[in-house]
């Protein structure tokens, strides 16, 4: 529907040069490719704003939850703050260790962001807004968000230093502990929709009852769990021991200047925004209002996730304010005694309460 | 006419053998974990071309998400003498080729006899609503449900004697008990003693007067 009307646009401008006919002539056979590339954009750009713009909103929560002010230096309200920061890392020398196995300390940021942003492909913004339609998207979903431990964990190695290897080797550990009470609260969810497909995810918890209809309610143990699972991935407070500045410097990117450090940065930023989008698609109804009466069912979708996705992220931004960090003995305690057992229990309940009438959802 | 299914697949075909040898021929034994890691991904790719998602997925997130990540933990904490291991590789040359050429042998034998012509099926088409996962989860459940249950048996067995094998309790490690610190109240920790803030010194003016 979309394409068509792109195309018709496209047409239109190239006619008024009297181009249109040579120039469709050339690109006819590369369409589907070209349309692809042109959504792939359309994805990738805003995730990258919002990364900058996240990383502003987090140091201006943090500030005021902290009674300062926070940045406010660099343009109105310091709103021009990530753009100096882009600039300046960019500007950058880039270090590469003289003991460092070079290729792989540069692939290492590169393996950290590719599955960020590819993991995007299959997440659902609106009714039909999906680059990729895929009947097998959460797995595709919980594939692509393992595979970011690899860039961790190449760059504590190929570092060639003590901390970014303790660094690699505590996040290792880490992401596959609780990819497993991840992944489990995701089986819930497919219990619930019958469904892997995130578009018809969303559409399960669309029942006439706005907010009552949302797995979260259902499946409220679950919802925090793969929260708590969502934190402990991104490697973020109160988890993020591989990168513990009182202890181990920097973690997995002491050596990393830069460029190189500002890919694992976008990466890790990019994982908290896909974790609080895909929290809002799983468990808060993705496009769905809260209500499903007039005012309220007359905004698009789209906003709906966004908002959505705002306040996934505003506690990510909370619990980074309020927690101390938790120690390995105890992060390893919550994942493999606390979570797990939950997720298996909850698991077996759902199994069960489908079974009966008094499952409503 | 060559479609371009044919082309991607020799593209992804290309790539694993060449990741497979590179497993066996890399000097550094986290290269070569990690060109397995390359060839388990040129595999999923294949299995992606043959509308076996579900398994080309589980494969990204099994061995590659999991066991390669801890492969690769394992290889980096060791300190592997690679010019060690490579000694005696000419002895056991000829063995080997024979155990190669004994698989060769089989797989084309099983794939390629007319005997057995039944097990080498093309793969079919289906329709996009065609969902691989139903399927699997619908033969698993339903016609394979036994031999699925004793594998799923098989392997919890093999969980707990891992852990039984490798599980060594050393009497001088010093536990915590986060349950109990948790529980812990500030009366089972420190004693408060009520007791007069400030005596009288009887000798005060004594020093005041030394001084």
């Amino acid at each position: 529907m979309m394409e068509a009307q792109i195309l018709q646009l496209l047409q239109w401008a190239l006619n008024l040069v009297g181009l249109w006919e040579s120039v469709w002539g050339l690109i006819a056979p590369a369409w589907p490719v070209i349309w692809i590339l042109i959504k792939i954009v359309v994805i990738v750009a805003p995730i990258m704003v919002g990364v900058a713009y996240l990383t502003f909103v987090e140091r201006k929560v943090l500030g005021y939850m902290q009674d300062r002010i926070g940045p406010n230096r660099v343009g109105p309200f310091g709103l021009l703050q990530p753009l100096a920061d882009g600039i300046k890392l960019l500007m950058k020398e880039l270090i590469i260790p003289s003991g460092s196995n070079k290729f792989l300390f540069v692939l290492a940021p590169v393996l950290a962001l590719a599955p960020a942003l590819a993991a995007w492909a299959v997440v659902p913004f609106a009714e039909g807004m999906a680059l990729a339609n895929v009947n097998a998207g959460l797995l595709y979903i919980l594939s692509m968000t393992s595979l970011g431990v690899y860039g961790i964990i190449i760059a504590g190695w190929a570092s060639n230093s003590k901390y970014a290897f303790l660094g690699a080797i505590r996040s290792a550990a880490q992401i596959v502990s609780y990819e497993l009470a991840m992944g489990f609260a995701l089986v819930c969810v497919l219990l619930a929709a019958q469904s892997m497909n995130l578009s018809d995810i969303v559409r399960g918890q669309q029942n006439g009852h706005g907010l009552l209809g949302w797995y979260f309610i259902p499946l409220f143990p679950m919802f925090v769990v793969y929260f708590i699972a969502g934190v402990a991935e991104t490697n973020r407070a109160p988890f993020d021991l591989a990168e513990d500045e009182s202890v181990i410097v920097a973690g997995f990117h002491t050596e990393y200047s830069g460029m190189g450090f500002a890919l694992f940065f976008l990466a890790e930023y990019a994982n908290m925004i896909l974790i609080a989008a895909l929290t809002s698609v799983l468990f808060l109804g993705g496009w769905l209002p809260p209500l499903d009466i007039a005012p309220f069912n007359e905004i698009p979708g789209l906003f709906w996730m966004l908002g959505k996705m705002s306040f996934i992220l505003f506690l990510f931004l909370w619990l980074r304010a309020t927690f101390p960090r938790y120690r390995y003995d105890q992060l390893m305690r919550l994942g493999w005694k606390v979570l797990i057992p939950l997720t298996l229990v909850w698991v077996v309940v759902v199994a069960t309460w489908m079974q009966t009438p008094f499952w409503l959802w | 006419m060559i479609g371009i299914d044919t082309i991607v697949f020799f593209m992804f075909a290309a790539l694993t053998v060449f990741a497979a040898l590179r497993v066996i021929t890399a000097r550094n034994p986290v290269h070569a974990a990690l060109f397995l890691v390359l060839a388990f991904f040129s595999m999923a790719g294949i299995w992606i071309l043959l509308e076996a998602e579900f398994l080309a997925i589980t494969l990204v997130l099994v061995y590659v998400g999991a066991v390669m990540v801890l492969f690769l933990f394992v290889v980096m904490m060791l300190d592997i003498n690679i010019e060690k291991l490579r000694e005696g590789f000419w002895k056991w040359f000829p063995v080997g080729i024979l155990l190669a050429g004994a698989m060769v042998f089989e797989m084309v034998w099983v794939v390629g006899s007319n005997q057995t012509a039944s097990t080498a099926v093309g793969a079919v088409k289906h329709a996009a609503d065609y969902s691989n996962t139903k399927e699997l989860g619908r033969l698993i459940y339903t016609d394979y449900v036994y031999p699925f249950e004793l594998a799923a048996v098989i392997l919890l067995v093999a969980i707990v004697a891992a852990i039984a094998l490798t599980l060594r309790a050393r009497r001088s490690s010093k536990k915590q008990n986060p349950s109990d610190q948790i529980r812990v109240k500030a009366k089972d920790r420190i004693r408060i003693v009520a007791m007069p803030s400030a005596k009288k010194v009887a000798s005060q003016t004594d020093v005041s007067k030394a001084s």
